[in-house]
């Protein structure tokens, strides 16, 4: 693997920030030049959040992933993934909740959350795989480790050791939390078989 | 030494550290916010946030005279308010090294403007630096302290969104003392600037000028990175990032140092390639700089001078190509920030709605009354505006409309620049009502401390400036206070101040919501009784993320992991169909929307 590209997407306050975060130092601890960028300012205020996280084996020159050209899109909600589809490369990857945020302009009623957004996902990128939201908080006992939950089905399509993951989640989750989020982890591990 | 990933403005506060800076002033302002922040983690530096930028300012450019390294950081329009001294301290000049952030929004992910502040530099004579990465940010920063010091000058760092917000790899050196030894002997000539002073002076900066080129055609931050082939460019900052992306085989004139510009070595790679394409976001700063220097490069006439670059610009521009976007079946509703569930924000503008005023708003999270369903801003430009333009608003119509408009600060904006406003009301005849939205906090930019808060930049015990009593000491003579979620005692306070021929003061009370959800405070949310729902949207009508409207149903549903059981909404119910507790909220009043 040369280099990666990942772009989260989400909403304010989901742990979009912590997920990058943890993917940073895979990257750095696996050997790679590390560069990564989100738009901060609006975040705390339900606006969308993007995160880019570049991998590189030589040097990441733009903090800015281009179009077309993320491995991973990971969508921390189904419509920011939607929205987000024109960054991923043709033979890259989408691994998406299918969580439902309703934004402002539909919870106040003036537009329209649109009907099957996972298959309008589908229908225009292949490698889409949609995971869901209350099952798996179902399986993993706690809301706030969906997170955690998602990076393991990423890590589950990258060729980086397990234990890389383990270790940098340890060290960026809080204490008491670690069991559950180690297990919120092998589960979505299991997404890519 | 040790690495570590650090962000644009992180790496900033480590130069300030490593540099041997003493002194370290800034006012909150996406994205520099977190320089500050940063710099205040260093036990070894006094760090601080001032009322605003031209007070930090002023506070970093006193221990610049008094002999000790300063730095000061603010966002782009903060040096609109810094201006006065930023100028005059080109002429100045200071006594140990002196380094003025100025954060850049290309794109205004959360600005007013974009204006290019690397204009600054040229107007006040100021030399400037434009690192590429954090790395970058980390050692020109300590270089600037350097040049200040050498050169007798300010030094501008000028970074932009991109540069503060990513990460990229910095190594950590030890940090150096700096600075005088001594408290400065008397030097008038120096640091009084009357105008026989002054004038003296203005020669010396032209001077300053010449050997600052000079130095700029020496220093290694500006570099030619030799490639192959045609194409050839000429950047500086995060541009530089974005061309190498999609050249890297491309000749570069990278420049770190670009004011004033290394015309010299400029004119030389120009020479030696066919077409070279200076490549900048904003402004055509050095284009027009190198083009009046009678150098023939092309830029703005190839790449947008508007809004944030990135790669597919670059590329699209350059070859000519338009990228073909992906043609989805539905439209995607866009998503906006809102004020967050529980904002005591929310409670002002429902009662403003309700009474059909016209609001002269500020900058903080209240701008978000702007947008839909709250709706309810009328006018916004910049900090302290929300309080001054009322003056004019109101006398333009000789008060005829004064019950109909009101303004509106936050508590960190009242002490950046809403007291002159407040002042000149009370001075001038004004009648104006005027809102000081009391969060004890600087929300919008990460909830940072200010005057009003008790606390300093460290969270240490300050003392605790108070609003009231500052309005009551400019003259204020009616001042409400408030609860901005007990929406009837609101109401009848608004009702009385816009019928009073007195300048009147509202100041409400509550803290931002982040807070208490910061310290782990658990809340009971509401619950809607979809038997007694009606569908009327009354509710949703306040704009809360907790909210959801279900269209096939026409009922609404409360978000139990976002509703923190503010109750503004259950207010506007016609048929209190939500309950807390289990029990049905019933109201003596019920709020309404103009109109409905």
């Amino acid at each position: 693997m040369e280099n990666l590209n990942i772009l989260i997407v989400g909403v304010g306050g989901q742990g979009v920030i912590l997920a990058s975060e943890v993917l940073t130092l895979v990257g750095i601890k696996t050997g790679f030049d590390v560069k990564k960028s989100e738009i901060h300012g609006m975040s705390q205020r339900g606006g969308s959040v993007s995160s880019d996280i570049r991998f590189n084996k030589v040097k990441v020159h733009s903090p800015v992933i281009a179009r077309k050209s993320a491995d991973f899109l990971v969508g921390f909600e189904k419509l920011e993934a939607l929205r987000a589809i024109d960054m991923v490369a043709d033979d890259g990857i989408i691994i998406s909740s299918n969580y439902r945020l309703d934004p402002m302009t539909v919870s106040a009623g003036s537009m329209i959350y649109p009907d099957d957004v996972e298959g309008i996902v589908k229908e225009n990128h292949e490698k889409t795989y949609f995971f869901d939201h209350i099952e798996t908080i179902e399986k993993i006992k706690n809301p706030r480790a969906v997170n955690i939950y998602i990076l393991g089905a990423l890590a589950s399509f990258i060729d980086i050791e397990k234990e890389i993951w383990i270790e940098v989640i340890k060290s960026r989750v809080p204490p008491k939390t670690v069991d559950l989020n180690i297990n919120a982890f092998e589960e979505g591990l299991k997404i890519g078989g | 030494m040790s690495k570590e990933m650090m962000s644009g403005n992180e790496a900033i506060a480590r130069a300030a550290y490593e540099a041997g800076v003493k002194v370290a002033a800034a006012y909150p302002g996406t994205p520099s916010s977190e320089i500050m922040e940063n710099v205040a983690k260093y036990d070894e530096i006094f760090s601080q946030w001032g009322p605003n930028e031209k007070v930090a300012f002023e506070v970093a450019l006193g221990a610049a005279f008094a002999g000790k390294r300063a730095i000061c950081a603010m966002k782009h329009v903060g040096l609109n308010v810094a201006a006065d001294p930023f100028f005059t301290a080109s002429y100045s000049g200071v006594e140990a090294g002196f380094v003025i952030v100025s954060a850049d929004e290309p794109g205004m992910h959360s600005s007013q403007n974009e204006q290019d502040n690397r204009n600054y530099a040229k107007f006040a004579k100021i030399p400037m630096l434009e690192p590429s990465d954090s790395q970058e940010a980390k050692d020109f920063t300590k270089l600037a302290f350097d040049i200040s010091k050498k050169f007798d000058t300010p030094v501008m760092m000028r970074v932009t969104t991109r540069i503060c917000h990513s990460k990229s790899m910095v190594e950590l050196k030890e940090r150096k003392e700096a600075g005088l030894n001594e408290f400065p002997k008397k030097n008038t000539k120096k640091y009084v600037v009357i105008p026989a002073h002054a004038r003296i002076k203005r020669v010396m900066v032209e001077q300053r000028l010449k050997d600052l080129a000079e130095y700029a055609e020496n220093t290694d931050i500006n570099k030619i990175e030799e490639g192959t082939g045609e194409l050839a460019f000429i950047t500086s900052g995060i541009s530089h990032n974005y061309v190498k992306e999609v050249y890297p085989d491309a000749h570069f004139l990278k420049l770190g140092f670009t004011y004033p510009l290394p015309m010299k070595m400029i004119r030389k790679f120009v020479d030696q390639h066919k077409k070279v394409i200076v490549v900048e976001e904003l402004d055509p700063f050095m284009e027009d700089q190198i083009k009046v220097a009678g150098i023939n490069v092309h830029g703005m006439d190839i790449i947008t001078n508007i809004g944030e670059l990135n790669s597919d610009i670059i590329r699209n521009s350059i070859e000519k190509t338009k990228d073909e976007g992906t043609e989805i079946r539905v439209s995607i509703p866009v998503r906006p920030p809102a004020l967050c569930p529980g904002c005591p924000h929310r409670g002002v503008f429902t009662i403003l709605r309700e009474q059909g005023v016209r609001v002269m708003g500020d900058i903080g999270c209240y701008t978000l009354g702007v947008l839909p369903p709250l709706d309810n801003l009328d006018w916004c430009v910049c900090m302290g505006a929300g309080v001054s333009m009322v003056q004019g608003l109101e006398k333009a119509w000789d008060d005829k409309y004064a019950d109909k408009i009101v303004g509106m600060v936050g508590d960190s904006t009242f002490f950046h620049s809403g007291i002159t406003g407040l002042v000149d009301m009370v001075y001038n005849h004004g009648i104006g009502t005027i809102f000081v939205l009391d969060n004890s906090t600087t929300a919008m930019t990460g909830t940072q401390e200010n005057p009003a808060t008790g606390k300093d930049i460290k969270g240490n015990p300050a003392t605790r400036v108070d609003i009231r009593k500052v309005c009551e000491a400019v003259g204020i003579k009616e001042i409400y206070d408030v609860d901005p979620q007990d929406l009837d005692a609101l109401g009848e306070v608004v009702a009385k101040a816009l019928a009073s021929k007195n300048p009147t003061v509202i100041i409400t009370h509550r803290e931002c919501i982040l807070l208490p959800l910061r310290n782990k405070v658990k809340f009971t949310p509401l619950k809607i009784d979809t038997e007694k729902c009606i569908g009327c949207k009354s509710c949703v009508s306040v704009g809360c993320p907790a909210l959801a409207y279900d269209k096939k149903l026409r009922k609404t549903r409360v978000l139990q992991e976002l509703c923190v059981g503010c109750e503004v909404c259950s207010r506007m119910c016609p048929k209190s169909a939500f309950t807390k507790n289990g029990e049905p909220l019933v109201y003596e009043k019920r709020h309404k929307i103009r109109g409905k």
